[in-house]
């Protein structure tokens, strides 16, 4: 229960705990309380941007293919009408082709009818003639009435 | 009761309280004082071996824990013993947070090393009263005190060094006119100053005094409680039993006492700390 020299002894240690305290035990503890503090607030910061980042790829992804149907249907569409195109234009040319050949063969029945009719003008005229010769050889010069044959054969 | 039937009640109580004293007696010279008496005749320039070796003990004790745990201190996933550790720092530091002396890096080591250090001598006091002293007695040391906050010496050097950075850093801070100033021109201004300096002065040495005092006391009267709970084991079966008892109970009290006042001497520090930081009113 005296006051005596252990007052200066206790205050002497004292006074070395604290410095030792303040420099060998403080420091290391804290800093790595802190360095850990510092971690988990970049892991959490990290969790958030990566959440972000997820969801902008799903966003991206259902565009992407919101794209990529649409381009589909378009393509789709572009076919169906190339192919209807395509369509019509074969029964066009077809069209056509048969109107040209109709009109060949026409103007060539047309010519054949033509042919035969001249000669079977002529003919009826040659036989025309004949007959006309056998009965008129003995009546008439066919030379005389040459012009009143004319007329009979054009009128055939 | 302690080894020796020889000693009364009285004797007991008094065995207790004396310190492994090592002095010069003006009599019988240097050496170790064999009776309180002759420990109070060595005055001054004595010195408690017990509060010494345990305080310094229990101190390095501390610091050789926490360093270990400093030096493998990890950012990465603590083990149990820096978990423990990072608590209590953690403890500490929220106390000092949001004083006045929060950027001075002296003052959370500081509470950190009274609060460990202050718990850990008030610990001493749940080992029961006469296991370390009676082990000391067969060993040939007369007189043993392992608590070493019941020795006024030990708080008081606490306190002391507490007093000391309040003024070093009330004039650093204030200046020694700011500090001056303090002590002199409140509460009742200038023309009060001889009332304001014995008020304030007052106040000023209440702090180590108090602070030492309220840890000594309380302690000191722990101790005293445990000692006359021991004393009860020498009154038969019934005495004995109920001493047991209240042994127990009085430990599980004390947990809370000696936890609590390390707490206290702790913050108390911080306040008188933050306040010597604080420009004036």
């Amino acid at each position: 229960m005296n006051i005596n020299v252990t007052l200066f002894g206790q205050m002497l240690s004292f006074a070395v705990f604290v410095w030792f305290t303040m420099k060998y035990v403080w420091p290391p503890i804290v800093k790595a309380m802190d360095e850990r503090k510092a971690k988990i607030a970049e892991g959490l910061a990290a969790a958030e941007r990566g959440q972000h980042e997820q969801e902008l790829a799903e966003k991206r992804a259902k565009e992407t293919l919101l794209a990529a149907k649409q381009q589909a249907a378009e393509i789709k569409a572009n076919a169906e009408k190339h192919a209807t195109m395509i369509v019509d234009e074969a029964r066009d040319k077809a069209k056509e082709e048969g109107g040209r050949q109709l009109t060949a063969a026409r103007a060539e029945i047309e010519q054949e009818a033509n042919k035969a009719r001249e000669a079977l003008r002529s003919k009826v005229a040659e036989l025309a003639v004949l007959g006309a010769e056998r009965i008129l050889r003995k009546e008439i010069d066919a030379g005389a009435h040459r012009d009143i044959l004319d007329s009979v054969a054009n009128q055939i | 009761m302690a080894g020796s039937e020889t000693l009364d009640s009285g004797e007991y109580i008094k065995h207790h309280l004396t310190n492994l004293t090592f002095g010069n007696h003006p009599e019988h010279g240097w050496g170790i004082a064999n009776s309180s008496d002759e420990a109070a005749e060595m005055g001054f320039w004595a010195i408690h071996l017990d509060t010494m070796f345990f305080s310094i003990g229990l101190g390095a004790l501390f610091l050789y824990l926490f360093y270990k745990v400093g030096q493998s201190a990890t950012a990465g996933v603590p083990g149990k013993a820096q978990n423990m550790v990072e608590a209590i720092v953690g403890f500490v530091q929220d106390n000092v947070r949001s004083t006045a002396c929060e950027r001075n890096p002296l003052v959370a080591p500081l509470a950190l090393t009274i609060f460990i250090w202050v718990f850990l001598m008030n610990l001493m006091d749940l080992i029961p009263v006469d296991l370390v002293p009676s082990l000391a007695a067969w060993l040939g040391v007369p007189f043993l005190k392992i608590v070493p906050t019941t020795d006024p010496n030990a708080t008081f050097g606490m306190s002391l060094m507490v007093f000391a950075l309040i003024i070093y850093y009330s004039i650093k801070i204030k200046g020694a006119g700011g500090f001056a100033g303090e002590l002199t021109l409140h509460p009742f201004g200038k023309w009060g100053m001889p009332a304001n300096l014995l008020l304030e002065g007052i106040n000023l040495l209440a702090k180590p005094v108090s602070l030492s005092l309220r840890l000594f006391g309380n302690l000191y009267a722990g101790e005293m409680i445990f000692i006359l709970i021991a004393l009860m084991y020498g009154g038969g079966m019934v005495l004995g039993v109920t001493g047991g008892l209240l042994q127990f109970v009085w430990a599980v009290f004390h947990i809370l006492i000696i936890t609590l006042q390390a707490f206290i001497f702790m913050v108390l520090t911080i306040v008188y700390l933050d306040m010597a930081h604080q420009e004036s009113h």
